[in-house]
């Protein structure tokens, strides 16, 4: 066997989507933390957004599918815990994907995905997933959801 | 059992019973927002039950997380007290939820300086989110506080009712203590002054009165548990037990 595969590998995790939010990839999320060969099998490290978020298991899968599917057979995936994962990990490009797909960008300060807004107000610190808080818009009205920073 | 297995699972059984106390608020809150933020709460709790579990299960070598969860009996549990107490009223939660955060805040920040490499990831890990947890039930405790007579007359008895269960927050046993030296535990006692300060604050600013110390509830760190834990583990652990080759 040989180590030949990590930017193969790097660029298939790159198109498995983020299970929640398939506009971004689970690369551009920052989970994958780095793809290592040791005896034989590459090492995929993994480490999860929130401990508790169901979408960490069904991205385990769907690599899992992705990479046999393209005939790498000889991986396992790790969790790491540490360092804790961090919003500051997503690229510019990154955030301006999800203020386009409708989500506001883990910045200090929301804003309105619609109208660019700033002149909001929050309706809850917990959204639909574990990393999203609960926004309204008081110039659009719209309600948005927003990309906790952590 | 290992003493570093068991150190581990009381801090996974808190999780784990905190987290289970609080799904039972799923689909039963009193705001679709409060729905969704309790039950994410609750998946934060799981999931730190989760990793904690499974580094018992690789040091323990021959049971699965999910077998030290679903297969334990009452008396095999390590949770603190406080944690299986009933749900109540939404006031009873909250304030339940506020004692504990700034518990766990303090507990896993010391936690974090650990010895043991897992356990300070993790700790570093859930640090980020009952931080944010705490943030939720701190401003919960300060609007039903200081909010109309009957909200603050409710959440005071609260208050005053689940009192008795702080002191095992600072409990330290010879487990404690050898963990302790060997630089992998946490000193519980010395987390009493810091957390004094935040619960002081917040009770101050929800215009609450703090109750005395007065006879405190302890013994879960020998498995000694309230009534409250057995109907609990019926529920939870109901399906793998009657069902133990059921897949999910």
């Amino acid at each position: 066997m040989q180590s030949g595969k990590i930017e193969e590998i790097w660029t298939l995790l790159g198109s498995v989507p983020d299970p929640e939010i398939p506009v971004i990839s689970v690369v551009e999320l920052g989970v994958i933390r780095d793809v290592k060969f040791v005896d034989n099998e590459y090492i995929i490290l993994v480490t999860p957004t929130y401990s508790g978020c169901p979408a960490v298991k069904t991205f385990q899968d769907d690599i899992k599918i992705q990479l046999k599917k393209n005939n790498i057979p000889n991986f396992k995936i790790e969790i790491v815990y540490k360092p804790a994962w961090t919003t500051e990990w997503m690229s510019k490009a990154t955030k301006d994907k999800l203020m386009k797909y409708g989500i506001s960008p883990p910045e200090k300060y929301a804003q309105c995905p619609q109208c660019s807004s700033r002149n909001i107000e929050l309706i809850s610190e917990f959204g639909a997933t574990a990393c999203k808080s609960l926004y309204k818009c008081s110039d659009c009205l719209e309600p948005f959801e927003h990309f906790k920073c952590i | 059992m290992q003493d570093l297995e068991k150190y581990i699972l009381r801090i996974a059984d808190t999780s784990l019973i905190l987290g289970q106390r609080l799904s039972e608020w799923c689909s039963n809150g009193p705001t679709l927002e409060e729905d969704i933020a309790l039950s994410n709460i609750s998946l934060d709790l799981f999931g730190q039950a989760n990793g904690l579990l499974e580094y018992v299960s690789k040091l323990n070598g021959v049971k699965s997380a999910d077998e030290i969860a679903f297969k334990r009996n009452e008396r095999q549990f390590y949770n603190l007290q406080i944690c299986e107490q009933d749900n109540g009223h939404f006031g009873e939660t909250i304030i339940r939820q506020f004692l504990c955060d700034s518990y766990f805040k303090l507990f896993y920040l010391s936690l974090a300086d650990s010895k043991d490499e897992t356990l300070s990831a993790i700790a570093h890990k859930s640090l980020k989110e009952v931080e944010y947890h705490l943030r939720h039930s701190s401003n919960w405790v300060i609007r039903l506080g200081d909010g109309t007579k009957e909200s603050n007359d409710k959440i005071q008895q609260s208050l005053n009712q689940i009192w008795k269960y702080t002191g095992e927050f600072f409990e330290m046993d010879e487990l404690d203590n050898k963990m302790l030296e060997k630089n992998i535990g946490v000193d519980n006692i010395n987390l009493k002054v810091k957390w004094d300060i935040i619960i002081n604050k917040t009770l101050n600013q929800a215009k609450l009165s703090r109750p005395e110390d007065g006879y405190m509830m302890s013994g879960s760190k020998k498995g000694l548990h309230t009534e409250f834990l057995g109907k609990l583990l019926a529920q939870m652990q109901y399906l793998p037990r009657a069902y133990p080759n059921a897949k999910w």
